[in-house]
């Protein structure tokens, strides 16, 4: 499928960012952002490091609630909700909207208690139903096969790659639609880097997926659009074929070059 | 030249090592050498006669585990939530800075500071009496100090990366330190928490105002009643019997039994730590 930008008119927005603003304390950290967010495509964020990526993606599933001092003003649509509207229920948002971290965090749990924590605490108690879920994501995240045997050792005990696909497997497991991210590949070894980019790949097609990454080549690889940062601001978001092969501004041209970055 | 001044800074350090540990030893030795003659199984399971000349020191014994007890059950719950809201939820402004300063201070003020305070608090403004629960309570406020800055530690070491995962999946706060932060620390908060509670079981002065009685060869009925207590009853062989330098076998047998009280309290935790090692190792 090609991907054009602007995107067609019939084109499913998931997330929508109007005007965003972001500070750490008194700190702007993101400038002005408009974003709409297609849905079942994979969307790379780039830039240089320090350039608000990050903080941009934790945004769509209000991680950044979690740090003191933060504000955000502006508009962020997720399927039609206002996400930062006073009521707005954290707990549902999170369930709709997974995570995946740079550096991979399963829990020192056993590899099924990891994959069950989310339905666990959303209220699924039976055994053979967890048992149920906890396969399908396994299998979702391309670790069934490695880890079914030995489903109840602790997760820890898991090499690097594995760990990380341990923690897409644990987001899958709530039943997500949108998957954020935040340079999931980062730590790992260039095999495990392909693992994980081939699971993107067979993702996509069910999952709305935005990912940070400091790749380029990575970005070009897995992503039907990209958008690069530089100093809080959104510099250019085009269809991934037009940012690598003709990008529009001049800053994005430096950098995807390797001038600058 | 640099491996030469390393080597010296190695030894030294490993002499000042060795002489803290003489020393302890010695300590021990001294305890076990003069105390296991006379410690039998009459000393620890019968009362005292004679104004503790003959006889055992159930009483004290009783009394100094029913202190413990008390106190823990004050302590540790108090001290863990308290540790769980200044790690937790309190954001770090300077009013958390100043409460934090002040459990610091509060954990070197001296024990007998302390013991005043629960006479005027729990003994008398409380109408509690000089009890064990005066004396329990005397010895949580002691010891408070202790777990909290242990358990806040034992929290803040558990990573970040646990606590985000959690809530990214949609886990509450509390559903996120319920299950994936305080497993993980418990084994850290309970060596801490004991670690200061075997420091009171020795504490002679908070008790002595609040709890201890001087001789009372019975055992306690109620949580109203005063008991003997083995560090009060050890100062009073030593010093106010009046025959002290005959009772001295006697001396040496209750502070071995004091040390292997606390010694018991200590592997207790040491058994928690490996239990919950094996089960979240991280």
């Amino acid at each position: 499928m090609v991907e054009t930008y602007p995107f067609p008119a019939d084109t499913n927005h998931v997330i929508t960012a109007s005007r965003v603003n972001f500070f750490y304390g008194a700190t702007q950290a993101l400038f002005d952002i408009s974003m709409d967010i297609p849905g079942r495509r994979v969307t790379a964020f780039i830039g240089p490091s320090g350039c608000g990526k990050s903080t941009f993606l934790r945004i769509f599933n209000r991680m950044n609630d979690t740090i003191t001092g933060t504000r955000i003003e502006g508009e962020v649509l997720i399927n039609g909700e206002d996400i930062y509207e006073s009521g707005s229920n954290v707990v549902r948002l999170r369930r709709k909207v997974g995570m995946v971290f740079q550096k991979s965090n399963p829990f020192p749990k056993s590899i099924f208690d990891n994959v069950a924590y989310g339905p666990r605490i959303h209220g699924t108690h039976d055994r053979q139903q967890l048992a149920e879920i906890v396969e399908q994501s396994l299998i979702r995240s391309a670790l069934w096969n490695e880890v079914k045997d030995r489903l109840e050792t602790n997760a820890l005990g898991l090499s690097g790659g594995q760990q990380q696909r341990l923690c897409i497997a644990r987001a899958l497991a709530v039943g997500p639609d949108i998957l954020l991210m935040d340079e999931p590949a980062s730590a790992l070894d260039p095999k495990s880097t392909i693992r994980i980019e081939d699971l993107i790949g067979e993702l996509r097609n069910e999952y709305t997926i935005v990912i940070v990454t400091h790749n380029m080549q990575q970005a070009a690889r897995i992503s039907d659009y990209t958008a690069f940062f530089y100093e809080g601001r959104l510099v250019e978001f085009n269809a991934t074929k037009k940012i690598f092969t003709k990008p529009r501004e001049k800053q994005t041209e430096d950098y995807i070059t390797g001038r600058f970055g | 030249m640099s491996t030469r001044r390393e080597q010296i800074i190695y030894l030294l350090i490993r002499m000042v090592m060795y002489s803290i540990v003489l020393v302890i030893g010695y300590i021990l030795f001294d305890i076990v050498r003069h105390g296991l003659p006379a410690l039998n199984w009459e000393f620890i399971s019968e009362y005292p006669r004679k104004s503790g000349s003959e006889g055992g020191i159930l009483p004290a014994i009783v009394g100094t585990l029913s202190l413990l007890a008390g106190t823990i059950i004050v302590a540790l719950p108090l001290g863990i939530c308290s540790a769980i809201y200044l790690s937790e939820y309190a954001e770090q402004t300077r009013f958390t800075t100043i409460i934090r300063l002040a459990i610091i201070t509060l954990a070197g003020v001296p024990s007998i500071v302390f013991g005043l305070f629960g006479l005027g608090l729990f003994v008398l403004f409380l109408n509690f009496g000089t009890s064990i629960l005066a004396g329990s309570l005397t010895l949580a406020c002691m010891v408070l100090p202790t777990i909290i800055v242990s358990s806040e530690e034992a929290l803040r070491a558990v990573p970040l990366g646990y606590r985000d995962a959690s809530l990214a999946l949609g886990a509450t706060k509390w559903e996120t330190i319920r299950t994936n932060v305080l497993p993980y620390s418990l084994s850290g908060i309970i060596t801490g928490s004991i670690l200061g509670i075997g420091r009171a079981a020795g504490e002679t002065a908070p008790i002595l105002l609040t709890v201890a009685a001087f001789y009372l060869p019975k055992l306690p009925k109620s949580i109203f009643d005063q008991v003997m207590a083995l560090p009060y009853h050890l100062y009073i062989l030593a010093t106010q019997h009046p025959e002290a330098d005959k009772v001295l076998p006697l001396q040496y047998a209750t502070a071995l039994v004091l040390l292997l009280l606390v010694l018991g309290l200590s592997l207790g935790a040491i058994f928690i730590r490996i239990h919950f090692r094996k089960k979240y190792r991280w």
